[in-house]
């Protein structure tokens, strides 16, 4: 089996194989005939017994959703956050706005300012989540690995402003500090080799 | 004057303890049937969600009772009363219980021991078409109407079925009261074993009788909504839910009494083996309903008038000439 062969072959088992049904029956003696043919077969107590066995087995799925909650990936798309550098604990987002250039709901909204060291600052910062559709573009295209997404899915609020508070969004400078910052594993993250692949910058041409 | 009071007690009785089972039926076939399906059914209300009826009943009786526009007023709002009150006019003639003695009186769990016991049951409970089927008329909707004349057309059909196969076991016992009934059967052995045909054929036609899954088809909630149901609210939606409930567990006491030989010689444990069988039926309702799918309707008629009702003629038939 060559490489590709598994998935040219579309049939998900190998056990797929063409049902072989019956022909209709036409006359009405035939007709009868099915019915008690099936009456008798006992299919009717097939069903019976697996959903006896089903409730015998106790075999519960359901989870009890407030109370119990399923892991997430740690790729999850969710509510984003924005990071600091672990050193330092300052904010690592240096206001260049490819987020809000590329956010194709528009809604990440910026503005800079130049600090008193002529630094870029960002001074607002706003992601309007009644709009997001969290493609996770934002994520992407972050050169500093500022704005990632979180695992926060439970969003609920009573007032639309809620959704764009900066400070929520913002990793608390003590996380930072104590070395509890998560770095976001989806789109955008540093894939797990990226040291042996570092090269110089080509700047021959 | 003693005969009148006891009456009234027992009626009192029949009609608390039937309409909180309607209730507790809800919460048992939710819990069956999400058990059969992998899950845990109404949990937040109460421990093990055993609340949920009271929440339920809270919610049904103080709901608006809402009278749509272009309904016929009267018969729109009678039509829910004539379920329940027929599902619970039909208990009045099935034994619940054996009798006991309580401070020296003897209790007989039966309202009224008619020798016409059987006719009375099944006459009052062919009465319980009216419910749907007015309501469905009043309605003035096209759902409710179709499941109008589909319960019209389920309910008169199936009485023949229910009338026929009943009549072979009536032969043999020689009478109409489900006293009689458990007597004969106590002194003769169950008449399941005479009459296993009559047994198969009643149990059918009980499920299209009180309009349980396979024979769903009065309130097919995928295809016409909730039929008969669709333009009611509150209470009077309840009504026509506890009249279905009361009849299940009406049939479920019947079909032990008729042919699995009810309670016996009346002592405690035979009641409590009575309980248990009337419990297995009820529970048999539930369990079909998460396991069958329902038949069409043109297949129901079929069922009845093609294959049911020959059987029991068959069966009638057999039974005079063993009998002769």
């Amino acid at each position: 089996m060559s490489n590709t062969e598994m998935f040219r072959d579309r049939n998900i088992s190998e056990d797929y194989f063409l049902l072989d049904i019956e022909e209709y029956p036409t006359t009405p003696w035939d007709k009868f005939k099915r019915v008690v043919k099936r009456s008798l077969k006992g299919e009717l107590f097939v069903g019976l017994w697996v959903v006896l066995r089903e409730m015998i087995k106790f075999d519960i799925h359901t989870i009890q959703y407030p109370q119990e909650k399923l892991p997430i990936g740690p790729r999850y798309r969710a509510v984003h956050e924005m990071k600091r550098l672990w050193e330092s604990g300052t904010e690592r987002c240096i206001g260049c706005g490819l987020c809000e250039k590329i956010c194709i709901s528009n809604c990440i909204r910026m503005e800079t300012r130049y600090d008193e060291n002529q630094r870029k600052e960002v001074s607002e910062y706003s992601i309007n989540l009644g709009r997001c559709i969290f493609c996770g573009y934002c994520a992407e295209v972050c050169p500093e690995l500022a704005i990632t997404h979180g695992g926060e899915y439970e969003n609920a609020s009573e007032q639309r402003e809620h959704f764009i508070l900066y400070e929520d969004m913002l990793t608390p400078i003590d996380d930072v500090l104590n070395k509890k910052q998560k770095e976001f594993q989806g789109f955008g993250a540093i894939t797990p080799h990226e040291d042996e692949r570092l090269k110089k910058t080509p700047l021959a041409y | 004057m003693a005969y009148l009071i006891a009456t009234i007690i027992k009626i009192v009785v029949i009609l608390l303890v039937f309409s909180a089972l309607a209730g507790l039926g809800t919460y048992f076939e939710r819990k069956v049937l999400a058990f059969m399906q992998r899950r845990l059914g109404p949990m937040y209300v109460g421990p093990y969600g055993l609340l949920q009826i009271a929440a339920d009943g809270i919610k049904l009786f103080t709901k608006e009772d809402i009278i749509p526009a272009n309904v016929v007023r009267p018969i729109f709002k009678i039509a829910p009363v004539i379920t329940a009150a027929t599902a619970f006019m039909a208990a009045a003639a099935i034994p619940f219980l054996p009798s006991f003695t309580i401070a020296g009186y003897e209790v007989k769990p039966i309202v009224a021991d008619v020798n016409i016991g059987l006719l009375y049951i099944f006459g009052v409970m062919g009465v319980g078409l009216y419910g749907p089927l007015l309501g469905g008329m009043a309605s003035a909707n096209k759902w409710s109407l179709i499941s109008a004349a589909r319960s019209a057309a389920v309910f008169i059909s199936y009485e023949v079925v229910t009338g026929l196969s009943i009549l072979a076991p009536v032969m043999m016992v020689g009478s109409l009261s489900l006293v009689d009934f458990n007597n004969w059967q106590s002194e003769h052995g169950w008449i399941v074993w005479y009459q296993p045909v009559a047994f198969i054929l009643f149990w059918i036609a009980a499920f299209a009788e009180t309009g349980r899954t396979p024979f769903h088809l009065v309130a097919n909630d995928h295809e016409i909504i909730d039929g008969f149901g669709t333009e009611y609210s509150g209470m009077r939606w309840g009504l026509f839910f506890i009249g279905e409930y009361a009849n299940m567990f009406f049939i479920s006491f019947v079909i032990p009494l008729v042919f699995l030989g009810g309670f016996g010689e009346g002592t405690f444990i035979d009641g409590l083996l009575f309980l248990g069988k009337m419990s297995f039926f009820f529970f048999f309702f539930l369990w079909t309903r998460a396991a069958w799918p329902d038949v069409r309707p043109d297949q129901l008629m079929w069922l009845c008038w093609k294959v049911l009702m020959p059987l029991a003629v068959i069966n009638v038939v057999i039974t005079g000439i063993v009998m002769m």
